[in-house]
C-alpha cells in the first residue's frame, strides 16, 4: 500500500472502564470509498470521532496523511451523525453550511464573498440552494443530511469522515448521496463512511473496515466481504466480547497495567 | 399641579431611590437575560439554578474571612464557589454513571446546604455586621445604591461586548460541540469563558434579586424570546429587552404598594412576557398556529366550491344557482365563501347565479388535477380498492403544493385519465 491516508495504531478508547474500541490497528488507502461496518455499539462512531480528535484515545494513536491530525486538519471534513443534533436550534440552512468556512476564517473574521460563493456552490451540489433561508427545524431527515453534507463540502477538504449519512434518509437523498460520493471519488477525494446496511455494502464501498469493538477485518471489499468474516463480525464473537466488556465494567478490572 | 409638573415631579429628589432601583434592576436583568440565552440554547437550563445556589457558601466564607460586607469580597467568594460547582458537575459527569439531572440536583443541594449551614453559624456568632446577610436568599433590591447600578452597568456592558465578539464561537458550541472540536477550535476555553460570564453575572445579580430568582432571570427571557424568532441574534435582542423591561416594571409594581417584594415581581412580569410570547409568537405561537388552521379551513372551503362549480360546468351547466351548491354546508357559510371568491375575482354572481371567471377556471382545474393525480398515485403504489381512493383524495388535494404536484406529474409520467376514467385537466 502507498502511504496510508489514515493509520490507527494500538487504538483503545474507554468510556469509563468499558472499551468502546479495543486494540485496533489498520491502515486505509487514499482515494477510495471506505465503509466502517459492524453491529450496534461496536465502536464505529467512536472510531470516527477518535480519528477526528473529538474523542481522546486512552492508548494508541491515529495518524492522518502520516501526520498528527492538527497538522492536516484543514484537509479533513467531519459529518456528524444527524440524530445526535437538536434540529430545533434557531438557525437557517445557510447558517449551518457557513460553519464549514469557520476553520478558514476563524472565530472572529467576517466571511468573504468568496466564502459565500463556496457556500452557495455547496448547497447547489446537494440540491438545497432553494432552502438556504429555511429554518433547520422545518427540514426532513433527508434534507438535514444534505445540509450536513453541504457543510462538509464547503470545508473543501480531501478526506471526508461521515457518520451514518444513509441512516433514516429518503430514497431520493440516498441516490443523491451515492452519486455525490462517486463524483467526489473521481475528484480524488477519500471518503470514510460509517454504515449500517449490509445489503448495500458491496455496491457502495471499495474498501471495508469490519469491527466489533476489536477489529475483525480490514481490506478490499472483495476480499473481506465473506460469509465467515461477516459471521465473525455480527455473530458468535459478539457475545464473548460483550461478556468480557461487562465484566470489565462491573468488577473494575483494569484493562491493562497503568 | 399641571400635567407636566406632575410628570416632572417623578424626576425630583424624592424619587431618586425609585429611579436608582428600577434602572439598576433593569440593567442586571438585561445582563442575565442575554448571557442566559446561551444556557438555554445549550440545554443547560438547570445549570443556572445550580450556579445561583452554589454561590451562597462563597458569600458566607468571604464574610467569615473578612468580617465585613463588601460587595467586592462577596463577588470574589461567590464567583469562586460558582465556578467550583460547574467544575464539580463536569467532574462527576466524566467519572460516574449518574444521569446529568441527578448530578445537577446533587451539586445544587450540597452547595446550598453548606451555604445555609455557614449562614446560620454566622448569624449565631454575635457579629453585629452580619445583619442582612440573609437577604442573599430573596434579594433586597430596595437597598440598591448608585454604586450597585454602576457595577451592574459594567457587567451588562461586558456581557454585551463579549457576546457580540464571541457570537460565532458561542453559537457554534451551542449547536454542536463535537463539530466545533473537529474544526480544531479549543472548545474548553470557549465553554469556560461562557461559564465565567454566567457565574460573574449571577454573583453580581444575587445581591439584589436573590438566589432563588436569579436562575429564573437566566432562562425565562430566552425561553420567551425563542417563541418570537428563529435567529440567535434576534433572540438575544428580544431576551435582553424582555429582561430589561421586566426588571424596570417589576420595581414599579413592587414600589406601588407596601411590603411588595421586588424579586418575585420581576419574575412575575418576566413570566407574563413569556406567556405572551407563547400565545402571540409569529410562527410557534398558539395564536399563529390557530390562524394557520383557520386559513387552511378557508382554503378547503374555497377549493371545494370551485371543484363543485367545475364539475357542474363539466356537465354542461354554465350558470349555476346557489342552491345547487349546498350539500353539507349551511347557506350563510356558503354565501360568505362565495363572496370571498367574488372579491378575489374568481367568480361573478348575478342574481343568485354563479359564473366561474377565467381565473376561477384555472384554480378549479388545479384542484381537480391534484385530486385525480393523487388517486392515480394511490392506486398505482398501494393496494387500495377503487372506492377508497376518492375519500383519501378529498383530504389530500388541499395539501399538495405546486412542488409536490410537479413531482407527482413526473413520477406518474403525466397521465391523461384517473382511475375512474375521468380526464385530468392540465
Amino acid at each position: 500500500m502507498a502511504t496510508p491516508i489514515i493509520e490507527a495504531h494500538n487504538l483503545t478508547v474507554l468510556y469509563g472502564r468499558k472499551p468502546a474500541i479495543w486494540n485496533v490497528d489498520f491502515k486505509l488507502p487514499e482515494g477510495q470509498v471506505i465503509g466502517i461496518m459492524g453491529p450496534n455499539g461496536s465502536g464505529k462512531s467512536t472510531l470516527l470521532k477518535s480519528i477526528m480528535g473529538v474523542v481522546a484515545p486512552t492508548t494508541g494513536y491515529t495518524k492522518v496523511y502520516d501526520q498528527d491530525l492538527n497538522q492536516v486538519r484543514h484537509k479533513v471534513s467531519y459529518v456528524p451523525q444527524r440524530q445526535e443534533i437538536d434540529w430545533d436550534f434557531p438557525a437557517s440552512v445557510w447558517d449551518i453550511v457557513s460553519m464549514g468556512r469557520f476553520h478558514v476564517r476563524g472565530l472572529f473574521k467576517r466571511l468573504t464573498s468568496e466564502d459565500n460563493e463556496i457556500i452557495q456552490e455547496s448547497l447547489e451540489k446537494v440540491n438545497m440552494l432553494g432552502f438556504a433561508k429555511r429554518q433547520i427545524s422545518q427540514l426532513s431527515g433527508g434534507q438535514q443530511q444534505r445540509v450536513f453534507l453541504a457543510r462538509a463540502i464547503a470545508q473543501q477538504g480531501e478526506l471526508f469522515l461521515m457518520d451514518e449519512p444513509f441512516a433514516g434518509v429518503d430514497i431520493a437523498t440516498e441516490e443523491m448521496i451515492v452519486d455525490l460520493l462517486k463524483e467526489m471519488k473521481d475528484q480524488g477525494k477519500t471518503l470514510v463512511i460509517v454504515h449500517h446496511d449490509l445489503h448495500t455494502a458491496q455496491s457502495y464501498f471499495d474498501h471495508l473496515v469490519l469491527m466489533n469493538t476489536r477489529l475483525v477485518a480490514c481490506g478490499k471489499t472483495s476480499d473481506v466481504f465473506t460469509d465467515q468474516i461477516l459471521t465473525d463480525t455480527y455473530g458468535g464473537k459478539l457475545t464473548t466480547i460483550a461478556k468480557i466488556s461487562q465484566e470489565l465494567e462491573n468488577k473494575e478490572f483494569p484493562i491493562r497495567h497503568q | 399641579m399641571s400635567f407636566w409638573q406632575n410628570i416632572l415631579s417623578y424626576f425630583s429628589s424624592e424619587y431618586y431611590t425609585f429611579w436608582v432601583v428600577s434602572i439598576g434592576a433593569g440593567i442586571i436583568c438585561f445582563a442575565a437575560g442575554i448571557v442566559g440565552t446561551f444556557s438555554y440554547l445549550r440545554k443547560r437550563a438547570l445549570l443556572g439554578d445550580v450556579i445561583s445556589h452554589a454561590v451562597l457558601p462563597g458569600v458566607a466564607i468571604s464574610f467569615m474571612l473578612t468580617g465585613v460586607k463588601n460587595p467586592i469580597y462577596f463577588l470574589i467568594g461567590a464567583t469562586t464557589s460558582g465556578i467550583l460547582s460547574i467544575w464539580l458537575v463536569d467532574y462527576i459527569q466524566s467519572k460516574s454513571k449518574l444521569k446529568p439531572d441527578t448530578i445537577l440536583a446533587l451539586t445544587l443541594s450540597v452547595f446550598f446546604g453548606i451555604g445555609i449551614v455557614l449562614l446560620t453559624k454566622i448569624q449565631h456568632s454575635g457579629n453585629a455586621a452580619q445583619s442582612g446577610l440573609d437577604s442573599f436568599l430573596f434579594g433586597k433590591a430596595a437597598s440598591m445604591t448608585l454604586q450597585d447600578v454602576i457595577i451592574f452597568s459594567i457587567i451588562a456592558l461586558i456581557n454585551t461586548v463579549c457576546i457580540a465578539v464571541f457570537l460565532r464561537a458561542f453559537s457554534l458550541i451551542s449547536f454542536d460541540e463535537e463539530y466545533a472540536k473537529s474544526l480544531g477550535f479549543n472548545i474548553k476555553i470557549i465553554k469556560s469563558f461562557l461559564a465565567l460570564l454566567t457565574v460573574i453575572t449571577v454573583a453580581i445579580g444575587i445581591q439584589s434579586v436573590g438566589i432563588v430568582l436569579m436562575a429564573a432571570l437566566l432562562i425565562t427571557p430566552a425561553s420567551g424570546a425563542r417563541f418570537l424568532t428563529k435567529s440567535i441574534k434576534k433572540m438575544l435582542i428580544y431576551a435582553g429587552v424582555f429582561a430589561l423591561l421586566s426588571g424596570f416594571i417589576g420595581v414599579i409594581i413592587s414600589s406601588s404598594g407596601t411590603a411588595m417584594p421586588t424579586g418575585p415581581w420581576i419574575v412575575v412580569v418576566l413570566s407574563s412576557f413569556t406567556i405572551f410570547a407563547i400565545f402571540f409568537g409569529k410562527e410557534k405561537g398558539v395564536i399563529a398556529r390557530m390562524r394557520v388552521r383557520k386559513s387552511n379551513n378557508v382554503k378547503i372551503n374555497n377549493e371545494n366550491i370551485l371543484k363543485k362549480l367545475y364539475k357542474l360546468s363539466e356537465e354542461g351547466k354554465e350558470s349555476i344557482h346557489v342552491d345547487q351548491l349546498s350539500e353539507n354546508q349551511s347557506i350563510p357559510q356558503l354565501k360568505t365563501t362565495l363572496k370571498r371568491l367574488e372579491k378575489k375575482q374568481i367568480l361573478s354572481q348575478v342574481k343568485g347565479t354563479i359564473i366561474l371567471n377565467e381565473k376561477g377556471k384555472i384554480a378549479a382545474r388545479e384542484v381537480i388535477r391534484k385530486h385525480r393525480l393523487w388517486e392515480i398515485y394511490l392506486s398505482k403504489y398501494f393496494q387500495l380498492d377503487e372506492d377508497h381512493l376518492h375519500d383519501d383524495a378529498e383530504g389530500i388535494e388541499h395539501v399538495i403544493t405546486p412542488e409536490i404536484e410537479k413531482h407527482l406529474i413526473t413520477l406518474l409520467d403525466r397521465p391523461e385519465k384517473d382511475p375512474h376514467q375521468s380526464e385530468i385537466p392540465y
